[in-house]
């Protein structure tokens, strides 16, 4: 492993500062630089919304769960694309029809602004700011690993947050969406080729591929010899929690999926309802392909490269391009390497790019300044500095926690934050004449504090660690867990939407019914909505 | 360079605008009542069908191990199961966009009364 990966991941850079120049020059003014003019092409959305999702999370992530945990990993593949029917039948149009730049312009349509947006903003830049945690302290550990050693972890951090400011302050939506478009097709293309040379190695025999997957041979924590047939449902999830918790996940996923603020803004840069949901319908076709595709990458890591293998080599999250080094030798594991690399990149510009729009658009411009402007540019100047606030945020959290915390429970965070505090307030305004500004405060809220509490006493956090586990990847509170969950779903959901309905029912506000018909009228025929610019 | 952009912006925002009781009127229109009618008989047996269909999977897998690990051909109902659910998304995905491009025929008629209503102001 020599100097190849680190020449890939240099040309990608390169690129993407290209197109970050290109989209410079195109940024000019609030609809360009948060929307990308509104002109983005629905198919090159659809790649773009492919791109913003799948994280580094789902390619390394999801390969690795599979190499070691079988059957079961390959559930989150199903639910991370069942998902997307809700954003399509639900929320992809009446969001593009009735907003501008974020979720907080479709609340605040009928509900009082101020209150809404800022708890809106909050929501939004809780989840943006946990994923993003999640995404730097694996880019920083990966990297390292990825590049043998090249750098360090701290400094592979630092890269890759600059990076991802230098996208975001110069390039706006535009560099980010292509560069979402360049990494969705590079990902496409490497899973693509890895799951052909898979098939390869058993010579295009499913019956010697899944002969091989059902007897997966390993060593276990005693050292004892294992055969497990890894196609059988229950080596992650097992009893008594096991099943609750897969339902709880699926609940997260596919309520979450369709309130994760980096997704929804992504239906703002088309030119109207109907391209958003073309560019959805696009995004289901590559996510769906790309994650039945898990199948030939999880599974061949199970059986070409072997659990033992992966594990004394930098661990599950080095399945996929182990796999990639096994079957095609080190150019191939540093196209694989590479591609992991522009995965993070690209998704972490995706969760800048949402997170500074809210922040400068939501609070900045419609609750401190009543929604003025107070001299043109203003939104885009305090987006701009914004991003390196969120950048420099993050990479000094990252490097804090350092590359051993176990970070995986934050990506569930923000799902379950998503599904229980963004999802239920998005839907009864668009759905619930009596709806009101209340509710939708009280509902964010508590769907907010409800997914947070819920994980600060779940397994995740709470747990008794045997002396030999050390440093960060011992549990934060050693004890055993209030809540048996991993994923809070089942019940934060639930309690998002109780606050919501509790609180609207205790107040009164005629306004917001009054303006119900407006919002309906507006969110299901596109009368009035935003339209493309000109660059 | 940035002056005209923003300018351009600001004349191109300027939205829709009417009063309450044009809204209500729009509401009420028999047209849009046909709209959400026609929109509500496709999106909610769609999102009920694939909620349950979904929820059966981890429900399945979850409670009935035993039942979803019966071999069929070189591999499983449990991953047979999770594959089907692939094609039944994309399933459903198709037959709203077909079902959509009637939302957007009734949609233009309302659309077009309304920006006549207002030209003609």
């Amino acid at each position: 492993m020599s100097n190849i990966p680190l020449i890939m991941f240099l040309v990608f850079i390169a690129i993407t500062l290209g197109i970050t120049y290109w989209a410079s020059k195109r940024s000019a003014g609030s609809s360009a630089y948060f929307a990308a003019s509104r002109q983005i092409k629905g198919w090159q959305n659809g790649i773009a919304v492919a791109g913003d999702y799948m994280s580094a999370a789902s390619f390394l992530g999801i390969a690795g769960i599979i190499a070691f945990q079988g059957y079961d990993g390959f559930l989150f593949s199903v639910g991370w694309l069942v998902a997307y029917l809700t954003v399509l039948l639900v929320i992809a149009e009446p969001l593009r029809n009735a907003g501008k730049y974020t979720m907080a312009d479709v609340l605040a349509y009928r509900l009082k602004p101020r209150p809404v947006r800022a708890m809106a903003s909050l929501s939004t830049l809780t989840v943006s700011t946990f994923y993003m945690i999640a995404q730097m302290v694996g880019a920083g550990a990966l990297v390292k690993l990825l590049l043998g050693g090249l750098v360090t972890y701290n400094k592979a951090v630092v890269g890759v947050g600059i990076l991802m400011i230098v996208y975001v302050v110069f390039g706006g939506m535009l560099a980010t969406t292509w560069v979402q478009i360049v990494k969705a097709i590079l990902l496409m293309s490497g899973t693509f080729l890895l799951s052909i040379l898979v098939m390869a190695h058993f010579h295009f025999s499913f019956s010697q591929f899944f002969g091989a997957i059902s007897q997966v041979t390993y060593h276990d924590a005693k050292g004892a010899v294992v055969v497990k047939d890894f196609l059988q449902p229950g080596l992650r999830y097992k009893p008594p929690y096991g099943p609750l918790d897969l339902i709880s996940l699926g609940l997260a996923l596919i309520f979450g999926t369709a309130g994760l603020p980096h997704i929804l803004v992504r239906f703002y840069t088309v030119p109207d309802a109907k391209t958003a949901r073309h560019s959805v319908v696009w995004a289901m076709v590559l996510i769906g392909s790309f994650y039945i595709m898990t199948t030939f990458l999880g599974f061949g890591a199970a059986t070409i490269v072997g659990p033992d293998f992966i594990k004394t080599h930098g661990g599950t999250n080095m399945s996929a391009p182990l796999l990639a080094n096994a079957l095609a030798g080190s150019i191939f594991f540093a196209f694989i390497s590479a591609i992991a690399f522009a995965t993070i990149l690209a998704v972490v510009a995706g969760l800048t790019i949402s997170a500074t729009t809210s922040f400068s658009h939501d609070f900045w411009t419609n609750v401190i300044h009543n929604g003025v402007e107070r001299k043109p540019g203003e939104e885009v100047t305090v987006a701009r500095i914004s991003a390196f606030v969120v950048g420099a945020v993050a990479i000094t959290i990252a490097i804090v926690l350092g590359p051993t915390a176990n970070v995986a429970f934050l990506v569930a965070l923000a799902f379950a934050v998503a599904a229980s505090a963004n999802l239920p307030v998005i839907v009864l305004s668009i759905f619930w004449r009596r709806f009101n500004t209340v509710g939708a405060v009280s509902g964010l809220a508590v769907g907010l504090l409800a997914s947070i509490g819920l994980i600060l006493i779940g397994p995740s956090l709470m747990g008794i660690d045997p002396p030999t586990v050390t440093g960060a990847a011992r549990h934060l509170i050693q004890a055993k867990p209030w809540f048996p969950l991993e994923n809070p779903g089942i019940l934060s959901i639930p309690l998002g939407f109780i606050g919501a309905i509790v609180g609207t029912l205790i107040s009164h506000e005629p306004s917001s019914q009054d303006k119900f018909n407006e919002l309906l009228v507006r969110s299901n025929t596109g009368l009035g909505a935003e339209k493309a610019t000109a660059h | 360079m940035v002056n005209p952009a923003n300018n351009l912006e600001v004349a191109q925002s300027k939205q829709y605008q009417a009063s309450q009781s044009t809204w209500d009127k729009i509401a009420e229109s028999k047209e849009f009542q046909d709209l959400m009618a026609t929109k509500r008989t496709f999106i909610v047996p769609a999102f009920i069908f694939f909620v349950v269909y979904y929820f059966a999977l981890p429900v399945l897998v979850g409670y009935a191990p035993q039942f979803m690990s019966i071999k069929i051909g070189y591999v499983n109902l449990a991953y047979l199961f999770a594959l089907s659910q692939f094609f039944v998304a994309w399933l459903i995905a198709g037959l709203y966009v077909t079902a959509a491009n009637n939302f957007d025929c009734l949609a233009k008629d309302i659309l077009d009364k309304a920006e006549d209503a207002k030209g003609g102001k």
